[in-house]
C-alpha cells in the first residue's frame, strides 16, 4: 500500500542527505520524492512516497521525527487529501497520424508545451493514475523521452500543516 | 570582547562544564590546540583516536556526563568512527569534535580532507559542519544539550581551520537551547499511564525488564520502590546491569543470550513484561515470534521509535522513566506475588552461579572464578570496564553489581577494543574509585597502545587479561555451530608482563587460583596501571547460551562433564 508523507524540514546545508539517509539505512524504498520551499523561508517540504504497510509507515514516521531538523510529519494515507504528479512527455509526430496524438491530447486535458519538426511536448497534470493513463495511451504513438515530477500533496480542507506544529 | 574560533571551543567546554577532553592533535585542529594551553582543561594525549573515543565514552558512561574527544581532519577524524558508532549504540552523551580543511578548500580533496559528517551521518544523533567562526558557539551549544537530553547520543562538530583561525566578537550565550525540531522531554501520556496501571494490577506473574535507561534516567531509587510495592522480580539488561541492586531479593540477575536460565524460563512464563528504558535487542529476545508468548507489555521509553520495533507493546509510554515511575507509584496500593516469586526462585538452582561450582578442580584457572575472585576482593565495589567477547559474558554473570555506572560495557556495537580506553576514561571521570579493565587476549591487543597513555597520564587502572589464547567468544562458535572447526581463532600473544614493563608498568602473571588472590591484592596496592595475565583454561564456553534468533528458553547448558584438555602452556 502506497504511503504519501509530507515532511516539513529546516532548509539547512544537508537535511535531504539526512532524510534519504534515513529510508537507505532502515531499508525502506522510496517510490517518489519532492522538495521545495514553504510559504515559511527557511522552512522546505517533502512528499515522499512508501510503498510499505501502516505498521512501517509509522516506524518510518517515527525515525523521521528523530532527525534534529524534520519539524512535522503528515501520514496523507489517512486523511482525504489532494495529490498531484506533473509529467513532459516528449512524443514523436513522425510516422502516425498527427490527428490521433491532439486527439488523445484533447481527451486527457494535456497541454502541449513544446513542439518541434520530430517531436511534440506535452504536459501532463493530476492525480497519478491520471497521468499513469494518459502516459498508457501515449505510449503506443511513441515516447520520447520523460519525465515525472514526483508527488506533491496536501490535505484537503481548512487545516492546514504548519512547521508551528 | 574578540576571540578566535579557536578560543570560543574552549571558552564553550569551559562553560559546559568539561574539566577533561581526550584527543589527538593535527594539521586542522592545530589552532584549537594552541589555544587549549590557556584554560583550565585537561588533556589526555592518546595514542590512536579510537581511544580517545572510548576514553570519552568511559568518561561518559562513569559520570553521566557529557564525554569529549578531540581530532583532526582526515584520518583522526575517520578513526573516531567506531567509538562514534558505539556510543550512538548504547545511547552514551558524547561531544567530538574534529578540525576541517580551510572551508574553502572543502569539496578539493584536499590533504587529510574527509566528509566526516557524512561518513558519521548514520551513527551519531547529530552532526554539525561549521565553517564561520560566528557558528561555533551555537553548534556547540546544541552539541552539548543534544548528546545529554532526551536519548542521549553523540553528536560531531566539524570546525573548518579558517573559522578556528578567524577573530570574532564574542560573548557567551547563556540562554538554554531552543531547537524547532526537536522535542527532549515529553510528559508521561495520562491514558497509557492508566492502562499500564490497570495492567499490573491484573498481572500474576509480573517481570519487570531494567535497562540503561534506568540509570540515564537516574530511576534507580523509583524502580526499587516500585518493585517492592507491586513485588515484581527484576531482570537487568546487560546495559542495565548496576541500575538494580544484585543484592536485592527481588533481582534475578541478567536476562537474553547469555544471561540466567532462570530469568529467561521466567519472561517466557511471565503475563506481564514491564520494560523500563530497554529497547528488546534481539540479544535478549532471541526468536521475536515465540518471545514471552503469553505476556502483556508495557513499555516505557523516552525514544518514541523505539516503541512498537521489536516487541508490539499493550501500554506505550514515552516519557523519562523516573517521571513515569513517580506517577505510577501513586496509582498504585501494594501487592504480593509470592507464588509466581517462589517459583522462580525454584529454577534458581539451576544458575550461571552454580555451574562455577560443578567446574572439575583441575589445577587449572578459570576465568569465570578470576571473575568472581576479582568482585570478592573489591568487595563488589570497583568500576569494571569490559572489552567484548566471553570474559564480557562473564564478568556479567560473576561480579555483582549494586551501583549505577559501575560496569562500562559495549553492549549494542559489540566494540573490542573498548575496554582499556574506556577504563581510562572512567578512571578520569572517578578518580577515586578503583577501576578494572577486564578484557580478553584479543581485544586488549586492539588497544593496547592505551597503556602508554595510562602511563604518560600516571592513570591507575587494573587491566586483567582473560587469556585463553583464542579469540573465545568466536571459538566457542566455532565448537557450537562450526564443527570446531577453528578458522582464524588461535591468537599467538606477546608476553603481556614484557608489555607492561616495556611501558614502565608492572606486569603479573597468574596461572592457578591459589596464587590469585595474593597477585591480585599486589596489583590492587601498586601504584600505576598494573596488567594482570591471567592464564585461563583455554577451552571454556560461556554457559548458558541462546543460539542467535532460538526461543529464548531453548539454552545450551554447561555440559555435566565437561571436557577441557588443553591448558594456557600447550602449544597452539
Amino acid at each position: 500500500m502506497q504511503h504519501t508523507l509530507v515532511v516539513l524540514v529546516e532548509d539547512k546545508p544537508g537535511v535531504l542527505n539526512r532524510v534519504a539517509s534515513l529510508f537507505r539505512r532502515r531499508v525502506f524504498n522510496i517510490e517518489s520524492l519532492s522538495v521545495g520551499h514553504t510559504a515559511e523561508p527557511g522552512i522546505s517540504r517533502m512528499t515522499i512516497v512508501i510503498d510499505s504497510d501502516q505498521v512501517h509507515a509509522d516506524r518510518v514516521i517515527a525515525y523521521l521525527y528523530k532527525l534534529v531538523n524534520v519539524l512535522q510529519v503528515e501520514d496523507l494515507g489517512a486523511v482525504p487529501a489532494v495529490t498531484r504528479d506533473l509529467a513532459l512527455v516528449k512524443v514523436a509526430v513522425a510516422g502516425h497520424d498527427r490527428a490521433t496524438l491532439l486527439r488523445v491530447v484533447d481527451e486527457t486535458r494535456a497541454h502541449i508545451v513544446d513542439t518541434g519538426e520530430q517531436t511534440m511536448t506535452l504536459e501532463i497534470t493530476g492525480e497519478p493514475p491520471h497521468v499513469d493513463a494518459v502516459i498508457a495511451r501515449l505510449e503506443p504513438l511513441g515516447i520520447i523521452e520523460m519525465v515525472r515530477s514526483g508527488q506533491v500533496a496536501m490535505r484537503r480542507g481548512d487545516t492546514a500543516l504548519s512547521a508551528a506544529g | 570582547m574578540q576571540r578566535t574560533g579557536a578560543q570560543i571551543i574552549w571558552e564553550c567546554l569551559v562553560h559546559e562544564g568539561v574539566r577533561t577532553v581526550f584527543g589527538y592533535p593535527g594539521g586542522a585542529i592545530l589552532p584549537a590546540y594552541d589555544a587549549m594551553l590557556d584554560y583550565p582543561i585537561r588533556h589526555v594525549l592518546v595514542r590512536h583516536e579510537q581511544g580517545a573515543g572510548h576514553m570519552a565514552d568511559g568518561y561518559a558512561r562513569a559520570s553521566g556526563e557529557v564525554g569529549v574527544a578531540i581530532a583532526t581532519s582526515g584520518p583522526g577524524a575517520t578513526n573516531l568512527v567506531t567509538p562514534i558508532a558505539t556510543a550512538q549504540m548504547d545511547s552514551v552523551p558524547m561531544v567530538c569534535v574534529t578540525g576541517q580543511v580551510p572551508s574553502k578548500l572543502i569539496g578539493y580533496d584536499a590533504f587529510q580532507e574527509t566528509d566526516i559528517t557524512g561518513i558519521t551521518l548514520p551513527v551519531t544523533k547529530h552532526s554539525y559542519l561549521v565553517t564561520r567562526v560566528d557558528d561555533i558557539m551555537p553548534a556547540m551549544k546544541e552539541a552539548f544539550h543534544l548528546a545529554k537530553s532526551g536519548r542521549p547520543g553523540p553528536v560531531l562538530v566539524d570546525i573548518t581551520k579558517d573559522a578556528q583561525q578567524a577573530t570574532a566578537e564574542w560573548a557567551w550565550d547563556d540562554k538554554p537551547v531552543k531547537m524547532r525540531g526537536y522535542r527532549a522531554h515529553r510528559d508521561p501520556a495520562k491514558s497509557e499511564i492508566s492502562k499500564a496501571v490497570e495492567l499490573i494490577k491484573a498481572a500474576r506473574k509480573p517481570l519487570i525488564l531494567a535497562g540503561q535507561g534506568v540509570i540515564q534516567s537516574n530511576a534507580m531509587k523509583e524502580l526499587r520502590a516500585f518493585a517492592e510495592l507491586i513485588d515484581a522480580p527484576v531482570t537487568v539488561t546487560l546495559l542495565g546491569i548496576g541500575g538494580f541492586p544484585a543484592n536485592h531479593h527481588l533481582g534475578i540477575g541478567m536476562m537474553g543470550m547469555h544471561g540466567e536460565a532462570w530469568v529467561n524460563h521466567a519472561i517466557q512464563e511471565a503475563d506481564l513484561l514491564l520494560a523500563f528504558g530497554m529497547r528488546f535487542d534481539d540479544r535478549v529476545t532471541g526468536n521475536l515470534k515465540t518471545y514471552a508468548p503469553h505476556a502483556k507489555k508495557i513499555h516505557v521509553d523516552i525514544d518514541p521509535s523505539e516503541i512498537n520495533k521489536n516487541v508490539r507493546a499493550d501500554a506505550a509510554i514515552v516519557a523519562d522513566l523516573r517521571e513515569t515511575l513517580r506517577e505510577m507509584l501513586d496509582m498504585l496500593e501494594p501487592m504480593t506475588h509470592g507464588p509466581w516469586l517462589k517459583y522462580i526462585a525454584s529454577m534458581k538452582g539451576d544458575t550461571a552461579v552454580r555451574d562455577i561450582q560443578r567446574l572439575p578442580d583441575s589445577g587449572h584457572l578459570y576465568a569465570a572464578h578470576v571473575i568472581n575472585d576479582i568482585w570478592r576482593l573489591t568487595s563488589g565495589n570497583a568500576i569494571i570496564a569490559t572489552d567484548v567477547g566471553q570474559h564480557q559474558m562473564w564478568e556479567a554473570q560473576y561480579y555483582h553489581h549494586n551501583e549505577p555506572r559501575t560496569l562500562i560495557t559495549s553492549g549494542g556495537l559489540g566494540t573490542m577494543g573498548f575496554g582499556l580506553p574506556a577504563a581510562i576514561g572512567a578512571k578520569m571521570a572517578k578518580p577515586e574509585s578503583e577501576v578494572w579493565a577486564i578484557v580478553g587476549d584479543g581485544g586488549f591487543q586492539m588497544t593496547q597502545a592505551e597503556l602508554s597513555t595510562a602511563a604518560q597520564e600516571n592513570i591507575k587502572v587494573n587491566v586483567a587479561i582473560i587469556n585463553n589464547g583464542y579469540l573465545g567468544m568466536v571459538r566457542q562458535w566455532q565448537e557450537f555451530f562450526y564443527e570446531r572447526r577453528y578458522a582464524a581463532t588461535p591468537l599467538k600473544s606477546p608476553d603481556f608482563v614484557k608489555i607492561a614493563e616495556a611501558h614502565g608498568l608492572l606486569g603479573l602473571r597468574v596461572e592457578n587460583r591459589p596464587s590469585l588472590e595474593d597477585i591480585v591484592q599486589r596489583a590492587r596496592s601498586a601504584e600505576g596501571t598494573v596488567v594482570l595475565d591471567f592464564r585461563v583454561e583455554q577451552e571454556d564456553s560461556v554457559y548458558p547460551m541462546v543460539p542467535a534468533g532460538a526461543d529464548l528458553d531453548a539454552m545450551i547448558r554447561r555440559p555435566e562433564r565437561p571436557v577441557l584438555v588443553e591448558t594456557a602452556d600447550d602449544p597452539i
